[in-house]
């Protein structure tokens, strides 16, 4: 349209753009160009004067479109577009031209930068005249939030939020809430008992009336947007109905199927086939194991569980149960695994006896774990040497590349144990280096190395039971050369333990995909910026908090669900939240009800209707991806603000320079 | 079936039984063995510690002959020229510089190499070319319960690990199972035999060489089985050595597992070389219903 | 010819082997080398080097590679790959040991007891020579003229596989002889051109 006035406003970010590209040329450029009426350049155009140029044009001078040169929209958009708002001018009349991801940062030559950086705002000069006023779209938001995961990042951020009067809904795969901390024994660096302080938040959890919790469930299906979630979560049958069940544990003591390996205690005890898995589990039910029940799996029993049930508790019959639930926000907490020890076959585990990873170590050291709290060899003897292997799964390239941030404190932690419960027994600690960063850390380290433990600066090598010399027979052989002597060592030790890294949960894509996420590059959930947004996903009303982001430990864990909790309750606490217009939209006149459309949104949001014969899209579930606008044969869905006369006009005002 | 051959230096020397009981066994699994023509020396890991160059060239002419002789997968038996033979083969894709040069020199000598062989272990082309029910099919006496120790030696899967695991490979295991033997599991079996430190540093090999004993006595292995020649020497001829240095008493018969599967398969004695064992292997046979 | 006794020679010589190593497929990871000691934990025959692997990666990075090339270390490798294969950082070890052992021939450059050049010397002279390896001829020359206890020592040894017929005593010479000596003179002329 002819006679709009044009702000054109070339950003030299510093050095980041203007390094390269020749900031005054392009302005200088740009003040020639059809409707332009101003042009300017500024060091930093996202910072309050910069921002202010753009404003006071739009008042002095009555600017009715503007361009902002600059860094990825992805970065700055919704900054500039709020200062046209501020200033008085619609915000979808402002485009961003990204002369610095786009350009700058990935061009060698200066000269070849500024042209690029001339055609890629000649783009936006030429299609702005064509950008019409768009109002965004106000949705209703739920304001019921779910928690995926009851470990201690899930317990903590429901609780949170329930006290704000927000009603949570926490969803837990297992049976009872509490995740991997209810297996540690003592914490560090404090050395408190991990289950003294994470019980009184478990029952807390499971007291609080506003949050409803649903243990040994899983989602299984998520539809919706930020606000309006509409989520399946399948209520798994324990076979036992929770009302009536007090959790006396009879049942599982009169059950003639007992040697179940317990996932509780790593495998290294065994349950019967209802169970509970913990004396402080929350709730504090009982669940039969479909797979092992020999009623559940066709074989005859003469279920004494039935009879010892005084509350008649037991039923058969149950059915899983999917319920559908809407929430305006969702806090994942899925937790980790450990990174299975057996896959480096070199240390033996899963073939050498008294080859044990870290969490089977911590169910040992545990006064309520399958030794009673006494630390003792497969062949029941205490161990009278122990080695701990650090790093096993990690830095290395062969596995996971990534540092796990907890292994070297949790590693000191055993160490300690070790040397607590057994004062003469030597420990040795192979590491390459020692991570004690956190609060307390260091001083914990050297707490550790006050109480007589053996330090060898090497990544162990292997470890074998082929005895060589005199005094290795009946040992574990570690081979590992001592760095800071300069000597390879053979250390015949009794015990080794593994202290593998954190692992991405196996299903971590997976889940991801059901919620519509993604991961990063080394499995675990991606945030949205790793510095200034670390508990929020791209997609917005999702938000991730603990070990599902990455590795880390109680404290920065319990920090982080905080942080989600304030994210979800800064969105649901409004009755509304505005949704990008940028969306599709139908000419019904010139739809011709094909269908091709509706079957190729991925996110649902194009519905047809049959009475008007026409297809038609649902404008709050519409994200705006443009597939539609591509699949129609007929051109008849067209995306605001990415209209076909739109897109032209960039091509045409790339290629006029 | 039918593939290249390349018998590799020891097989006429030390190694000569191995030679004989591969093509032996081979000839009972209808598996047919073509000789590389005029074959020269693989380069072993000497050639290579001088000059590294002439080292892939030396090996390259063996590649070439294999291509002008139909480009059939190559076989190597011992591990040292099945890895020379194949790096080589893998470098020479993959570098373009190191690709030309080879083909100059080969130009020299009158022969081209465009790299479509491929570079076999005779162990990988029985298991998974043949197969293991092939195997088991024709086995006439099974070796029922004879506790076998594989010793695979340190360069049958590595560095390139293309058939098998790189530390706890199975295939040769999987052989044993498949002629009624049982394999033990013992964590040495690609421990490094010290090979031709055994010449110059004999001390250290020696070593090397009680290691790998004592992990397979301590498992009670009843004989060893070996896929190299250099690492059947070492671990069988300088046994008396390892127990003189260590006071040990191993008297461990060591075979190639080409002897033990021509056992397996019926195959007489004297055509599998086994009197030329220094280690005794009667007693262990005896154990072996015909 | 670069002189090892002179500090620039030294330095000239670490900017060879440098870009050397850089040549080899990966040969730059060894700037990611964490010096957790995995390799020389591995090694077999650490116990018995001047400088395990590791050492030597540390000692080459500082640039003091005449350190290395004067030490028993390189000998002592059997290339049996276990570095290489264990190392976090994906470091082809073993490859660069190869690299050094010949920048030690190429200089000259080795402890009195490390008898492998030697015997790598002798065994490449018979290939040349025969192209195949003669064992028999191998062994003999290498007791003789380097270690002649070892010949005492292995003395029964060599009896029992002489009479039994593993160490035949006439060499196999192969017909492609000149085929082979045209390929090394042709790549040796380009490896003095490097």
């Amino acid at each position: 349209m002819a006679g709009e006035k044009i702000g054109v406003y070339v950003c030299h970010c510093g050095s980041n753009i203007a390094g390269k590209v020749d900031v005054d040329e392009v302005t200088r450029w740009a003040a020639e160009q059809p409707n332009v009426a101003v042009a300017r350049e500024y060091k930093y155009m996202c910072s309050d004067p910069g921002q202010d140029l753009i404003k006071r044009d739009i008042k002095e001078h009555g600017i009715t479109r503007a361009v902002v040169a600059a860094c990825s929209p992805t970065m700055h958009e919704p900054t500039f577009r709020k200062a046209a708002g501020d200033g008085g001018l619609n915000p979808f009349l402002l485009q961003m031209a990204n002369i610095r991801e786009h350009c700058s940062w990935v061009t060698e030559d200066g000269a070849a930068a500024t042209d690029k950086a001339k055609r890629i705002l000649g783009a936006q000069i030429h299609r702005l005249p064509l950008n019409v006023p768009l109002e965004p779209i106000e949705v209703p938001v739920n304001a019921n939030v779910m928690v995926v995961g009851g470990g201690i990042a899930g317990i903590e951020a429901a609780l949170k939020l329930a006290a704000t009067g927000k009603k949570v809904y926490l969803i837990e795969r297992e049976p009872s809430i509490g995740g991997h901390m209810a297996m540690f024994d003592k914490t560090f660096p404090t050395l408190d008992c991990a289950a003294c302080i994470l019980t009184p938040k478990m029952s807390a959890a499971g007291k609080e009336p506003n949050i409803e919790m649903l243990a040994y469930s899983e989602v299984t299906e998520v539809d919706g947007y930020v606000g309006n979630f509409k989520v399946k979560v399948k209520k798994k049958a324990r076979f036992i109905d929770t009302d009536k069940c007090t959790g006396c544990g009879l049942c599982t003591e009169a059950c003639v199927v007992r040697k179940v390996p317990s996932e509780f205690d790593q495998g290294l005890s065994k349950r019967s086939a209802v169970y509970i898995p913990f004396p402080q589990a929350v709730p504090l039910r009982a669940t039969i194991d479909s797979t092992r029940c020999l009623t559940l799996t066709g074989k005859k029993c003469k279920q004494p569980c039935v009879a010892a049930c005084g509350p008649a508790a037991i039923d058969f019959e149950q059915q899983d149960d999917t319920v559908e639930l809407e929430v305006g926000a969702i806090i994942m907490a899925t937790g980790f695994e450990l990174w299975d020890s057996r896959k480096e076959q070199r240390y033996g585990c899963g073939k050498l006896d008294d080859v044990i990873t870290s969490l089977e170590f911590e169910r040992i050291s545990n006064a309520s774990g399958p030794t009673g709290g006494h630390i003792l060899c497969k062949d029941g003897e205490a161990p009278k040497s122990v080695a701990i292997l650090h790093c096993v799964g990690s830095r290395d390239e062969n596995y996971q590349e990534f540092c796990s941030r907890v292994c070297c404190m949790y590693s000191l932690k055993f160490s300690h144990l070790i040397k607590e419960h057994l004062p003469e027994t030597e420990v040795y600690e192979c590491y390459i280096d020692m991570r004690s960063y956190g609060k307390g850390y260091e001083e914990f380290y050297k707490r550790i190395m006050d109480e007589g433990v053996n330090f060898i600066r090497g990544r162990a090598a292997e470890v074998t039971d082929v005895a060589l010399e005199k005094g290795e027979e009946g040992h574990l052989i570690v081979r590992v050369e001592d760095t800071l002597l300069g000597i390879t060592r053979r250390l015949p030790v009794d015990m080794v333990i593994l202290s593998a890294g954190l692992a991405p949960r196996a299903d971590a894509k997976a889940t991801a995909q059901i919620f519509g996420f993604g991961c990063s590059a080394n499995g675990f959930y991606l945030e949205r910026h790793p510095k200034l947004e670390p508990v929020s996903t791209v997609t917005d009303g999702i938000f991730i908090a603990g070990c599902c982001q990455y590795p880390k430990d109680i404290p920065d864990t319990v920090a982080q669900a905080g942080a989600a909790a304030a994210c979800a309750l800064a969105l649901v606490d409004n009755a509304t939240v505005k949704v990008e217009p940028t969306i599709s939209y139908i000419d019904h006149e010139k739809c011709s009800g094909c269908h091709i459309c509706v079957g190729v949104c991925p996110h649902a949001a194009i519905q047809y209707n049959e009475e008007k014969g026409v297809a038609e899209v649902v404008e709050a579930a519409c994200k705006g991806c443009g597939v539609c606008v591509a699949a129609c044969g007929s051109g008849v869905p067209q995306q605001r603000g990415y209209l076909d006369e739109q897109i032209f006009a960039e091509i045409e005002g790339a290629l006029a320079v | 079936m039918k593939y290249l051959y390349f018998p590799g230096c020891s097989a006429e020397a030390t190694g000569r039984a191995y030679d004989a009981s591969a093509r032996a066994c081979a000839a009972a699994l209808d598996i047919e063995l073509v000789d590389l023509e005029d074959w020269n020396c693989c380069g072993s890991t000497s050639y290579f510690s001088i000059r590294e160059l002439e080292s892939f060239g030396v090996s390259a002419r063996n590649l070439a002959i294999a291509q002008e002789m139909g480009g059939m997968d190559l076989i190597a038996t011992c591990n040292a020229c099945y890895t020379i033979l194949a790096k080589t083969n893998r470098y020479f894709m993959d570098d373009p510089t190191l690709h030309e040069e080879i083909n100059e020199a080969l130009a020299a000598a009158g022969r081209r190499y465009d790299g479509n062989v491929r570079v076999r272990h005779l162990l990988d082309v029985i298991v998974n070319d043949l197969g293991l029910e092939a195997v088991s099919a024709r086995v006439r006496r099974r070796l029922s319960k004879l506790r076998v120790a594989c010793y695979y030696g340190c360069q049958l899967s590595r560095p390139m690990g293309t058939f098998d695991d790189p530390e706890f490979p199975v295939t040769m295991d999987q052989l044993v199972e498949a002629v009624g033997g049982e394999p033990i599991d013992y964590p040495v079996k690609t421990k490094c035999c010290g090979g031709m430190l055994m010449l110059t540093q004999e001390d250290a090999a020696l070593k090397l060489c009680h290691e790998v004993l004592q992990g397979a006595a301590q498992k009670g292995a009843d004989v060893i089985i070996t896929a190299c020649p250099l690492c059947e020497m070492n671990v069988e001829a300088y046994q008396p050595m390892v127990n003189k240095a260590y006071g040990t008493d191993f008297h461990i018969p060591v075979m190639y597992f080409t002897q033990l599967l021509g056992v397996a398969l019926g195959i007489d004695d004297r055509t599998l070389e086994l009197d030329k064992q220094l280690v005794p292997v009667g007693g262990v046979l005896a154990k072996v219903p015909v | 010819m670069v002189e090892l006794e002179t500090t620039e020679g030294v330095r000239q010589l670490h900017k060879i082997f440098l870009d050397d190593v850089y040549g080899i497929p990966g040969g730059e990871k060894i700037k990611l080398c964490q010096q957790c000691g995995t390799c020389t934990g591995s090694c077999p025959t650490s116990y018995l080097m001047d400088y395990g692997p590791r050492e030597v990666i540390a000692f080459f990075r500082a640039g003091m590679i005449e350190q290395v090339v004067k030490s028993n270390t390189i000998w002592l490798c059997t290339s049996c790959y276990y570095c290489t294969v264990r190392c976090p950082a994906g470091i082809k070890i073993t490859d660069i040991m190869y690299e050094l052992k010949r920048l030690a021939i190429k200089y000259e450059s080795w402890p009195d007891e490390s008898k492998n050049p030697a015997m790598s010397k002798i065994f490449i002279d018979y290939v040349e020579k025969y192209g195949r390896n003669y064992e028999l001829g191998l062994m003999a020359k290498f007791t003789l003229t380097q270690k002649l206890s070892l010949g005492w020592k292995f003395k029964n040894l060599g009896l029992k596989l002489f009479t039994s017929g593993r160490l035949p005593v006439k060499p196999h010479s192969i017909k492609g002889r000149d085929e082979l000596t045209k390929i090394v003179d042709v790549l040796a002329s380009k490896e003095v051109a490097q």
